[in-house]
């Protein structure tokens, strides 16, 4: 017998205001969460990936369609009869209450009993590394600190789904990586499974365990972060994740024939449901990009411009079509690629590493 | 360091600062310190024979206020009227508090949840009473719950009841016109403590198993606080000296301290008795106020 998963929603719609005016924040959305995952809603803002969270949390109930924990339906559940917890974007800790106060207010509003309570919000402070600050007001705390108090306040109630809405967004960029490796750690250490909100797209691929793109309401593509970096499903997921070039044409028996003619032959690629004639994209990843000497074997292209990134040196590449590509070299130990503005090359890829896609 | 020049400047800053103050510091002075004064020294004194003060030191006024000598027997008893109004005008100020805050905070709730342009409006309808003069208002009270009042007309005419019930002229008719009357003063500060609180708050509460009634009680009210205790003030030290409202709705029966100070300064013709009664009511209201102080500050300690 298999497990239900943590936490699934089935066919989740939220529709605000009625009539004409109304706005679909989610449209009727599946997804379903193992347990123990580490799972990213990922998208821009306004995708629906809060109105999703929210919805799992209880502080919204949805239009149509349920919201299951467990394989139980508690889509009617007020937000306090769930075995859910949220580690809000503003953090949301109690200004009249210490950090040890904060941290214990779950389990106090769950009756357990003192003894208890004082245990797990030690062992609480403990994990998340603020025990010498259990006497301090929230105010008195930096950005980092509050944060770790939310985690902690979340973890205290040992729910069995941790919400986090973009928790990491306020801080600084040094102290966002340290609290990335430190959810992790902490995700590991606890067995919950972590429901995670961002916009962070190198957020999502490193911290991950799957991670489901979504925009206008729906979700695009749910998989591995590898998965959908390397086979993303559609034009929006390649774009929003990481760097990607489009050469755009048309679907010409098993290869993909550019504006001005050259043909990119796509040998053992399935074209998938595209017809012959159908206008399509061909996705590939900067670092895909193989750059070789004129005359060379592949695609014809006139350097734009060059932008060294130190590590990298970014070549601006524009095709006989007229479309330009980025290709991204490895800076070799001169610094120099030696190749100026104006200057002819050829571009080439292997197949398998290109991706094709509906225009 | 600072030079020779910035600290000369400095005093020169501070010295036009204060000259800047004095007119309100000699207001405050002459107006509130020099009466304070003089009903403090009239405390002490016996009274005039028709109607002020003869200057002759003695206790004599402040024992009055607390015993009485038996006309006949030339026994010393405690004064009961003197302890009855006191204790009904602590009754009816603390009644009255209470009653404003259960009044006024779910309306400064509903105001500060309104979107931010509609609020000024929500706002400007608490203030309208204030445009009336306090003596009309009352009379318009009166005219709502007397015999044949709105209230009792429209009670008889549904049929709830078949004679009128009498409020006017009891505690209950002062009540209602000191709840009517300081409703506005629990309200503003009341918004404007909940108008600071993050609502956001309320959902970490309900996220954290708090039931509705937890989340009101273990975070609302614990932060919007200072708010409740500065419109508790405001209500509860003017309606222990009210005077207008008990005695147009209480008639002559029902008095309380404020009516009893003036009564003693007109027809009872004893300026000392009056005196020292009105020292004992800021008596009251210090020993409140440092009530309020203490438990506020204490709270916020340990949290």
């Amino acid at each position: 017998m298999t497990q239900p998963p943590a936490v699934e929603a089935r066919g989740a719609m939220k529709v605000y205001g009625a009539g004409p005016a109304a706005i679909t924040a989610l449209d009727c959305v599946s997804v379903e969460i193992a347990k123990g995952e580490f799972f990213t809603l990922l998208g821009p803002s306004g995708c629906g990936k809060t109105t999703l969270l929210r919805l799992i949390a209880g502080f919204e109930t949805p239009s149509d369609g349920a919201i299951l924990l467990d394989g139980v339906d508690v889509s009617a559940e007020p937000p306090n009869k769930r075995p859910v917890n949220t580690v809000f974007q503003s953090y949301a800790l109690f200004p009249h209450l210490s950090v040890a106060e904060n941290i214990a207010f779950g389990l106090e509003m769950l009756n357990r009993p003192k003894a208890e309570v004082k245990a797990t919000v030690a062992e609480m402070l403990e994990l998340v590394r603020m025990t010498p600050m259990a006497g301090r007001r929230v105010a008195q705390l930096s950005g980092g600190q509050q944060q770790r108090v939310a985690l902690a306040r979340a973890l205290a109630p040992r729910p069995k789904v941790l919400l986090l809405d973009e928790p990491l967004s306020a801080l600084d960029l040094k102290l966002r990586k340290e609290m990335q490796s430190e959810l992790k750690r902490l995700q590991r250490e606890t067995g919950i499974t972590f429901v995670f909100v961002t916009h962070d797209q190198e957020e999502a691929l490193t911290m991950s365990d799957r991670i489901a793109v979504m925009e206008g309401g729906r979700v695009h593509q749910v998989g591995a972060p590898r998965d959908i970096y390397n086979h993303p499903v559609n034009r929006f997921v390649a774009d929003f994740i990481g760097e990607t070039n489009f050469i755009g044409g048309h679907v010409a028996g098993g290869a993909l024939r550019l504006a001005d003619g050259a043909e990119i032959a796509l040998p053992g690629r399935s074209v998938g449901t595209l017809g012959e004639g159908e206008a399509a994209v061909l996705a590939i990843r900067p670092e895909q990009l193989r750059v070789g000497p004129a005359g060379g074997e592949g695609l014809a292209a006139t350097v734009v411009e060059t932008v060294y990134f130190g590590t990298d040196t970014h070549l601006h590449l524009k095709l006989e079509d007229g479309e330009v590509v980025v290709a991204r070299l490895q800076s070799p130990p001169s610094g120099d690629v030696g190749l100026a503005a104006g200057a002819g090359v050829t571009v080439r890829f292997e197949p398998e590493a290109a991706q094709l896609l509906g225009g | 360091m600072k030079s020779q020049a910035e600290r000369a400047a400095r005093s020169e800053e501070v010295k036009r600062n204060w000259l800047l103050s004095l007119p309100a510091l000699a207001l405050l002075l002459i107006g509130a310190a020099g009466p304070l004064l003089i009903v403090a020294v009239y405390s002490f004194l016996e009274p005039g024979d028709y109607s002020g003060v003869s200057w002759k030191f003695t206790f004599d006024a402040w024992i009055g206020v607390f015993f009485q000598q038996d006309i006949f027997d030339e026994t010393w008893g405690l004064a009961d009227a003197h302890l009855t109004i006191f204790w009904r005008s602590v009754k009816l100020s603390s009644l009255t508090t209470i009653l404003t805050f259960v009044f006024g905070f779910p309306t400064a709730w509903f105001i500060a949840t309104r979107p931010p342009h509609q609020r000024a409006f929500w706002l400007f309808l608490v203030t309208i009473p204030f445009w009336t003069n306090l003596l009309i208002r009352t009379f318009a009270i009166m005219e709502v719950i007397r015999n044949q009042g709105i209230l009792n007309s429209a009670l008889i005419w549904i049929g709830a009841i078949e004679t009128p019930i009498q409020i006017l002229y009891t505690n209950t008719a002062v009540l209602i016109g000191m709840v009517y009357v300081y409703l506005p003063l629990m309200v503003l500060p009341l918004y404007a403590a909940i108008d600071r609180f993050d609502f956001r708050l309320v959902e970490a509460g309900y996220d954290l198993y708090a039931s509705r009634w937890r989340v009101m009680r273990r975070v609302i009210l614990p932060i919007v606080k200072p708010g409740v205790i500065a419109g508790s003030i405001l209500v509860f030290v003017p309606s222990l000296g009210a005077y207008v409202t008990p005695r147009v709705l209480g008639g002559g029966k029902n008095m309380m301290i404020g009516n009893f100070i003036e009564l003693q300064f007109g027809q009872g013709r004893n300026w000392p008795l009056g005196a020292s009664l009105s020292m004992l009511l800021l008596l009251i209201v210090l020993c409140a106020l440092l009530f309020y102080v203490r438990v506020s500050t204490r709270k916020s300690d340990h949290g």
